[in-house]
């Protein structure tokens, strides 16, 4: 985890495929890599806001190591 | 969201680390966080919200919704090995089961701490299935619905 100024945008890098490690071999736009039970998590960077700490980027790999729930949902504000 | 959080400190105890992600910008969760969710638990939220715009991150796990531009409620577990052991995935208008997904990692962690199998409706402190030639044919022996 990064800590960050607070800026007005942030980047985070997203999905972190391993073929986009290596930039020179593009994934062609076919290749659609998802999420199977029993194969590896796939990592990925995304900026958050940690209560208690404040704003930082967040690796799901800064995890390793733990049981880990990732919760996705729809948005926040929605009645659910 | 709050659900869970009522229940962080069960969640601590397993040693799960919870991450809740949305397209939301982090700026939207913080704000959320403060006039709604700390509203419904006290303290609100203790895991971290994060981001994704775009929904990149939620394509890659199957859950994004590209006609309504967010991430449906799709629940990953994952183990320390980094592997996924389960996925749960809702349309919007069903909300999720803290103590169905408790009871789902208790029953991984049994499995991973003892080689054993967890029969269907498995609670922690029930019977499980050691798996092998004995077993095979002869579950109804050790095993009713």
């Amino acid at each position: 985890m990064s800590e960050l100024q607070d800026k007005c945008v942030q980047p985070a890098r997203g999905p972190l495929l391993p073929a986009m490690e290596s930039p020179e071999k593009e994934v062609p736009k076919e290749v659609k890599m998802t999420v199977r039970v029993g194969q590896p998590a796939i990592d990925f960077e995304a900026s958050a806001f940690v209560p208690g700490v404040g704003f930082q980027n967040v690796k799901l790999s800064d995890y390793k190591g733990k049981w880990i729930v990732l919760c996705f949902y729809p948005g926040d504000f929605t009645f659910v | 969201m709050a659900a869970v959080a009522a229940l962080y400190n069960e969640f601590q105890a397993l040693g799960v680390e919870f991450l809740a992600i949305s397209t939301d910008s982090r700026f939207v969760h913080k704000i959320w966080q403060e006039v709604e969710l700390s509203k419904m638990v006290e303290g609100g939220v203790p895991f971290p919200m994060l981001s994704d715009p775009g929904g990149k991150i939620g394509a890659v796990y199957g859950v994004y919704d590209e006609a309504a531009g967010v991430d449906v409620r799709g629940r990953f577990i994952i183990d320390p090995d980094f592997v996924v052991r389960a996925v749960e995935v809702l349309v919007p208008e069903v909300g999720r089961n803290p103590r169905e997904l408790r009871r789902q990692i208790q029953a991984f962690q049994h499995v991973r701490a003892t080689g054993e199998v967890t029969p269907s409706g498995w609670e922690p402190g029930k019977p499980a299935l050691k798996p092998g030639p004995d077993l095979v044919g002869r579950v109804w022996e050790v095993w009713k619905p």
